[in-house]
Parts: C-alpha cells; structure tokens; sequence
C-alpha cells in the first residue's frame, strides 16, 4: 500500500512536470501541472498520514527503480511528518495556482513555472525520505534550483533578478556547507547510509561532531533563513508567484527545520548544552528581529515574508530549547520543546502559506503590494477578507486556533527551565520567555496594520474601489488552508502524541512516552500546566451565540442606522483622512528607534504669501538595514576583489587552458593515489 | 456538579459587580478631588440607557464592525470562567490556564483594534495603533509574571496557585512573589486604560488610547464594549488579589467557607479600586512616548521576581 502510493506520488510530480513541459500554455498546459501536482500531492499526504498512524516504515533500495546506483530512500516518523505538510500545501498550491498563473498567460514562460512547481515538490518530498548523503543533497539542489527558477518567472523586473541572484548565491553559500557536513561524517562516501551515519556518530571527535553542528547550522540556517542569514528571504519570497511564495514560506524554508532535526538530533543524536543554547539564541533574535522588520513593511509579501523569519525563530526556540533539556538529562521536558518545535512547523505552514494565498488574491485583484493602496476589500472580497482574518489571528497566536497551540506548548517547554542545575544557564529561559512574548504580541499588533489596512475602511485607490472575489479554485486552496488551521488548533490532543511517537523514535531520545495528553485537555509533563483549545473554543463560540439570545429575551433596541462616521463636525470623509500602515506602526518605530535608526526627510512646500496655507508635504523615512550594511557588504567587497584577483588567469589563450587542464589532472591523479 | 454551577455563579457574579467596580472607582476619584461625584452604581443606569438606545453604524464599516462588540464580551466572560474569584480549584480550571487567559483577552483586544480601524476615521486608527503598542510591549512582563508564580506553585494553572499559595502561606513574603506583584500592577494599569497610561476620562484627541478606538460606537454595541472594559478590570484586580494574596478563597465548596470567600473578595476589590482611585487623583497622565519607560521598569521587576525565585528555589 505505501509502496503504491510512493509509485503513484513519484509519477505523479514527474508527469506534471513532462506535462507542463510539452503542452506549456492554456489552461491545458496549466491544467497538467496542477493535476501532476495536486495527485502527488494528494498522495504524498496519505503516504505521511499513513505511515505516521500505523508507526510503519518504507524503505526502498531504488537501484532498481532508478538508473543511478547508490540512492537510498527510507520514509520513518520525521519524514512521514514533514511529507504531510508537503502534501497539504501542495494541494492548496496546485489548486490555487492553475488560476493563479492565468493571469501570467502570454507575459511569462507558463511551461517552466508548471514544470518547475512539479520538480520543487518532487525534490522536496524525495528529500524527507533520503536515506543516505548523496540522496539527500541531489534533492537539496534540486529543490533550490526549482525554488530559483521559479523566483525568477517575472524576470523582467529587476527587482526579481536581484532577488533570485542574492537566493541562489546564499543557497550555494549553505550548499558548500552541507556537502562539507556530510563528508565529515560519512568520512568521505557521499554514499553512506543514514544509519551508518548514526552508528559512526558516537566515535567521532568533540571537534569534529562541534564542527559537523556548526556547518549543519550554517548551511540549514541559510535554507530556514535564521538571522543574520536571512537577508535573501524578504526579497525572494515576495517577488516569487504568489503560490510559489505560499510553497517557499510553507515549505521549503522548512527544509532547514528539517535538516537540522535530523542531523542533530536524529544522525548526532544532541550534543553539549551550548549547541542547544546558540540555536535558542539564534531563534529568539531572528524571532524578535523578524517580527520588528515586519511592523515597517507596508509591502503586503514582504511583511509576510519577515514573518516567515519571525515563525522560523519561534519553531528554533523550542528546538533549541529541547535541545538543552536534553543535555541535562531533562528528557520529558526535552521532548516537549522538541514537540513544541515541529507543532509549530506545520502550523506555520498552514497560516503562512494561508496568508500568502491570501496576499496573492489580494495582488491579483488589485495589481499592487503596497498596503497604503488597499482597504475596504472585507465588502469586495469576502471570503479572502475571512481567510486572511483566520490566519492573521492564527499567526498571532490568538485561541483557539492553530499558532496558540504550539507557542503554548513551547512557553510550558521553557517554563521548566527552573529544573536546570546551573542557574547561569536556566537564567536564559526567562529572557528567552520574555522575548518570545515580546514577539507574539508585536506579531499580534503587526497583523492587526495588515488586515485592518488592507481588508478595513474605504479602498484607498481606484484599483481597490474595483477589486474583485478571486476565482473558485483559488478560494478552495485558501478555505482548505483555513480549515487546517481551525483543525489543527482543536485537536493538539490527536497531532501531540504522534509527535511524541515521532520525537521518541529520534536516536538520543530513548524511552520517552508521549504523556502530554489527557482527553481533550493538553497537559504538559507532570501536569505543569493544563489547557484545551477545543473547549475554549467551544465555550467562546457558545457565549457568542448565547449572549445576542439573552439580549433578545431582555429587549434590548435592536434598531440599527446606518450613517456617516464622526469626524468633528467635518464635512464628507475621504480615505486620504484615513490612518495609514506607516502612521499605524509609527509608535512602534518610535519605541524602537535604537534598532530602526530611521532616516526622516520631510520637505515642505508653503504657499509664498504666507507660511500658514502649506501646498505640499513630502515625508519619507527609511529604517537602516544593519545586515546589509555591516555584514553582507564586507563580504560581497571581499569576493568583488578576491574575483578580480582571479580574473588575472582568464587571458582567454587556448594554450594557456590546456596548460591548466594538464596541471589539474595531474593533481587529481596525485590525490587519487594517496 | 455543584463545581459547575459555581463557576457560572462566579462568572454571573463578576459581570454583576463589574460596573460597580468602574463606578466605585469613579466615584472615590470624584470625592478626592472634592466633588461630588455620580453615584457608584451610574454605570448599571449608563448601561441600561445604552441598551436602550437604537445603533448607529458608519456607513464605511463592515460586518467585523457589528461583529467585534460579541467577540469582546464574549471572550472576556470566558476568561471570567478561568479566573478564580471565590472558590479553587473549579472544574474549568483545566480548560484554560494564566496563559490561555492572557491570549484570550489579546483575542479581544485584536478585535477591538480591528474594529478601531474598521470606520475609517483617523480617531480609530489613532486608537488601534496605541492600543496594539501598549498591548505588545505589556506582553513580556506578563508572561514573566506568569513564569514566576509558575515556578513557585509548580503550575500554570490559577487554581493551583491559588492552592499552592494558600498551603504556603510563607511564599507570599518573598521577593520574587513581592516583584511579580508589582510587575502585574503595572501591567494591570496599562491593560485596563487607566493613568498614567491612558485617561479614562478623556475624549481628548492628543492623549486617548481606549475611547478612540471605540468612537464610533453606540447603543448596545457600546454597552457591551463598556461592559467588557469593567469585566476586564475585575478580572485583573482578581487576578492580583487572589493570585498574590489568595486569603479567604474557599477551598471546600461548604455555604461558609463561600460566604467568606464572597467577603473576601469583596473587600479586596474595593481596597484595590481605592488604590487606583487614590494614584489617579495624584499622577499625572504619562507622554504617550513614555509608556514604555514604565512598561520597561515593569519588565525589570518581572525579571527580578523570576530570577529570585530561581535561586530561592
């Protein structure tokens, strides 16, 4: 059966890729891609829904299948997991992107952009099953080059070829990084089995498993776009199509997640405190630091691509402070963070991916990412308004749905930390607790400019005036979306323990059972703290039903007039009068001016005769982009002037090429022998 | 059963008391400040004519405009359920903890925000911006008020505490418990809209925070939001008195130790609404710029108050 749904899963995503790829325009060509993709998608949630409930694994020796000897792939819990987030984006994907790229009909290459969303998904659902290094990195470069090639469908625009130049070249940057990782610990065979890996694990070097963390770090970090390595992900993401965005900040950044449990935890099986404390540390900064960038974007894509980094640093805050736990023998608490982590993964990308869809029927109906252009679309475009209402309250962690869940499990995670021996090191949970909250109600004021600036009040251009609902098949990829996000934040107590099964069967997790439920309550280990989303919700849907019936039976004036809004005895009201999305998070700028250092230019123009009638303002501010400045600048002089150093060797002779060809065999021939 | 009825009880009981509260508050601020005052109960009087009164909607708003009055009020006598005001531990204590409490009343917040933008004017927007600042930069504090109450009673859930600190009785005199106090005070002042924070008493454009958002707002919709702005009051004055000070909760469900309990908390939500009354009349309204000073001391206690019941532990 699960062999079946692998075949069918894997033939699926190849035929919408050779689909797109012959039939390329119309709604043919756009149809064999999300067919392709929907059925391996639909497949691929099955194969993880079924492997997940029956605790079954698959393991398949593909020299059979596939001309190239030495792939290996096994499917256990930690990838069952991550094929079902896979299989659930995918579908919303593939449904809201047959109509999503009409709109690219005659203007962009619809062949590559079909065919390209089949190979990303197919690489990434090979690459959770991987059972060995080479398997896992041809995936990886495959999802990456997929991922760039979709970045770049409206490659016109310069501001996409900028954007996919910084993706690729950090992609590689992370890319190096993890081939190096591997060899380290597969000692040279790129062929080695996970399993060996595991075994090897144990015998090697302090410095070599610090080294294999650190690179493993780097290189899933660049994927995951943890601070200060995300500087490529606002700007990929938002200029992508908007469903690829969705698949990007659903699931491919997930990969890092992905990569980095399974290294550390499952080949490594954890390591010192300090490993754990630098993947706390990096979460709470990129959690903190993503979230404030994002209350400055008043580009829709572009705050919900901050977020992604804010959402990335929240699922590494529970890792990481599992990953401490652990280290101190903690491992019912461990487990819990650990648990806390992957909850969070798959909620984000339910809302996030949700959210993107969301920006995306906004952007289709009113051809502008900029937030001070929307407004008043909750009347044109109902069923986005509500979508989008669902998965900004999700992502602030609003109960009962899905983000309160998980951050909920990750603050009783941390709340533990009074269990650690040394107090140096448990002081770093109360600092880690307040940041996270810091983060959950900035995220909370964030969403509140987005949906509010957008969907609320008067539209604030002619394009918004006449916005229109998006079509069918786009609305069915949001609702699904919303719908698991509802799902999934009412019943922790059914995704819990199996992720408590999941977690258990990670190397260096022994013997943990999955007590973190009782009924329909969530209970956290020894009972520390006790909360059931599913009732809350219940008792606040029943309150709302009940409260306008007790109205009803005490006669309350139930009259309703509709009328102007108030604005001091003014006449007529116009949006200009309206808050915008800047003055919206001015305050917040003010209060964290240390960080944004903004720039102010305010220029205005008063009428000659008197200084009293002003003619125009002009105010324009602009935050300081700190990694840009000080990082990424550095680097990329260094390599400007490392390449003209190299270019001296491009004399563009033949002769002097055969020379190099000679000399390099040479070397090879010498390293092949020792 | 009887557990069950209780915790209506309660709940009915609270949204009883709650516009007392407001006017007891009013009316102790008036008399500071030598006038005379309204009554204690004019807010049951304000909510009846608001009840009365026929609804007036901008014509900008939509339906998350009529919506939002429900979803506040709603959430926050669901929280009314979780909180222990007379009797510990309830049945619903294990359908919500400190940290369920804290993200359903930032539910309604949202909402409320939400709404403040809905109409369209600048006053709202106004309002939701503030509102939404002061909310965010409350949080940490909060949760670390709750970290370190969770790690003195070992839970999170407000029964327990509530129970733990009754069996110890000597936990209330140490630093941490001290520290958190006076953290959640601060907070209590910012969530709830008073000074120095925001003036409740002002349709003044430079300074409001609360009654901007709610501008537009009339007839029951009104009624409703005021009423939940008491209720929400209540509650952090519960959650102050009965977290930190949980004397004359009732433990047994026996008509004396309730009746008691009821005295108890009665007293205590009085002497509270005096304290606030008294620091009203003599604290100026703070800069809008300088909230987050205060909010930042409030952190810094907060994190003293943990950092001291780590190492007491």
């Amino acid at each position: 059966m699960m062999a079946l749904l692998f075949i069918v899963m894997v033939s699926a995503y190849a035929a919408g890729a050779f689909g797109a790829l012959l039939i390329g325009r119309g709604a043919a060509g756009r149809g064999a891609a999300a067919i392709g993709a929907a059925v391996g998608s639909g497949a691929a949630l099955a194969l993880g829904c079924t492997a997940v409930a029956s605790g079954q694994t698959l393991a398949l020796t593909t020299t059979r299948i596939l001309p190239t000897a030495g792939c290996m792939v096994r499917l256990d819990g930690l990838g069952a997991f991550f094929l079902i987030i896979i299989g659930l984006l995918g579908l919303a994907v593939a449904s809201y992107g047959f109509s999503y790229s009409a709109t690219y009909e005659g203007r962009y290459s619809l062949r590559m952009l079909g065919a390209m969303l089949n190979v990303a998904l197919l690489s990434l659902s090979i690459q959770v099953i991987a059972d060995n290094a080479l398997t896992f990195l041809i995936a990886w470069e495959a999802m990456s080059l997929s991922a760039y090639w979709m970045v770049l469908t409206e490659h016109d625009e310069p501001d996409t070829v900028r954007a996919a130049v910084w993706y690729i070249a950090m992609t590689h940057a992370g890319f190096a990084a993890l081939i190096g990782m591997f060899l380290l610990m597969s000692g040279g065979d790129p062929t080695a089995s996970f399993a060996g890996m595991r075994a090897n694990a144990a015998t090697l070097s302090a410095t070599g498993r610090n080294a294999i963390f650190l690179l493993a770090l780097f290189g899933f970090g660049t994927k995951a776009g943890i601070i200060p390595l995300h500087v490529w992900l606002p700007m990929a993401h938002p200029v992508a199509p908007s469903h690829v965005s969705a698949l990007l900040s659903g699931v491919v950044i997930k990969m890092g997640v992905y990569g980095l449990v399974r290294v550390v935890l499952d080949l490594l099986g954890g390591g010192p405190t300090w490993w754990g404390g630098i993947v706390l540390g990096a979460g709470a900064v990129s959690a903190l630091l993503g979230v404030l960038y994002a209350l400055m974007e008043h580009d829709l894509k572009k705050l919900l691509a901050y977020h992604s980094v804010e959402n990335i640093g929240i699922i590494l805050i529970g890792l990481g402070a599992g990953m401490v736990f652990q280290s101190y023998g903690l491992t019912t608490l461990a487990a819990l963070g650990f648990i806390g982590g992957l909850y969070h993964t798959i909620n984000h990308a339910a809302f996030k991916a949700l959210l993107f869809l969301g920006a995306g029927s906004v952007l289709h109906a009113t051809r502008t990412r900029n937030m001070e252009e929307m407004g008043g679309l909750i009347k044109r475009m109902p069923v986005t308004a509500l979508c989008f209402l669902i998965g900004a309250a999700a992502i602030s962690a609003l109960p009962p749905l899905n983000g309160f869940a998980s951050e909920w499990i990750v603050f009783q995670s941390l709340l533990g930390g009074y269990n650690i021996p040394k107090p140096e090191v448990a002081v770093m949970m109360p600092i880690a607790v307040g940041m996270l909250a810091l983060t959950s109600g900035l995220a909370a004021a964030c969403f509140v400019k987005a949906f509010g600036v957008t969907f609320l009040a008067m539209p604030r251009s002619h394009e918004a005036e006449n916005a229109h609902e998006a079509p069918f098949l786009m609305r069915a990829g949001m609702v699904l979306l919303a719908v698991a996000c509802v799902a999934l934040g009412l019943a922790p107590f059914v995704v819990v323990p199996a992720l408590g099964r999941i977690v258990a069967e990670l190397s260096g997790m022994p013997g943990i059972q999955a007590q973190f439920t009782l009924g329909l309550s969530l209970s956290s280990a020894n009972g520390f703290g006790r909360m059931s989303p599913m009732l809350i919700g219940a008792g606040v849907l029943l309150l709302l039903a009940f409260v306008p019936l007790v109205m009803l039976a005490l006669r309350v004036n139930w009259k309703r007039r509709t009328g102007e809004s108030w604005g001091c005895g003014r006449i007529g009201q116009t949006p200009r009068m309206e808050y915008t999305a800047t003055a919206f998070a001015e305050p917040l700028r003010r209060v964290f001016a240390e960080l944004y250092r903004p720039t102010r230019e305010l220029t205005i123009d008063f009428h000659p005769e008197s200084k009293y009638f002003v003619q125009s303002i002009e105010y324009r501010s602009e935050i300081t982009p700190w990694f840009e400045k000080y990082v990424y600048a550095p680097c990329i002089w260094f390599v400007r002037l490392l390449a003209a150093v190299m270019r001296r060797m491009q004399s563009g002779s033949l002769p002097l090429y055969l020379v190099y060809v000679v000399f390099a065999l040479l070397l090879l021939l010498l390293s092949a022998r020792c | 059963m009887t557990g069950y009825l209780l915790e209506i009880g309660q709940a009915l009981l609270a949204l009883l008391l709650a516009p007392g509260l407001t006017g007891l508050i009013r009316w102790f601020k008036a008399r500071l400040q030598g006038r005379r005052g309204a009554p204690p109960w004019q807010p049951y009087r304000d909510l009846r004519k608001l009840f009365g009164k026929e609804v007036i909607v901008s014509k900008n708003a939509s339906w998350l405009f009529r919506f939002a009055p429900y979803v506040i009020f709603s959430t926050t006598v669901a929280v009314t359920m979780l909180v222990p005001m007379i009797a510990a531990p309830l049945p619903f204590d294990a359908i919500g903890d400190l940290l369920a409490v804290v993200y359903l009343l930032l539910l309604g917040t949202f909402f409320l925000a939400l709404a403040g933008l809905d109409p369209g004017t600048a006053f709202g927007g106004m309002g939701a911006s503030r509102e939404m600042t002061v909310a965010a930069i409350a949080e940490p504090t909060i949760a670390l008020a709750i970290f370190g109450l969770a790690v003195g009673a070992g839970s999170t859930n407000l029964g327990r505490i509530v129970e733990q600190t009754l069996a110890h009785p000597g936990a209330v005199i140490n630093p941490g418990h001290l520290l958190g106090f006076a953290a959640l005070f601060i907070v209590m002042i910012a969530e709830t809209g008073r000074m120095p924070v925001d003036n409740p008493s002002t349709h003044l454009e430079l300074t409001m925070i609360h009654e901007a958002m709610i501008l537009e707002y009339s007839g029951r919709y009104l009624a409703l939001i005021e009423w939940a702005a008491s209720l929400k009051l209540l509650i952090f004055f519960a959650l102050l008195s009965n977290l930190f000070l949980p004397w004359g909760v009732a433990t047994t469900l026996s008509p004396g130790a309730l009746g008691v309990a009821l005295i108890a908390l009665t007293a205590k939500l009085a002497a509270l609404a005096i304290t606030v009354a008294v620091l009203e009349t003599r604290i100026a309204k703070l800069r809008l710029f300088r909230v987050p000073e205060l909010l930042g001391v409030s952190f810094v206690l907060a994190l003293l108050s943990v950092t001291s019941s780590f190492l007491l532990k």
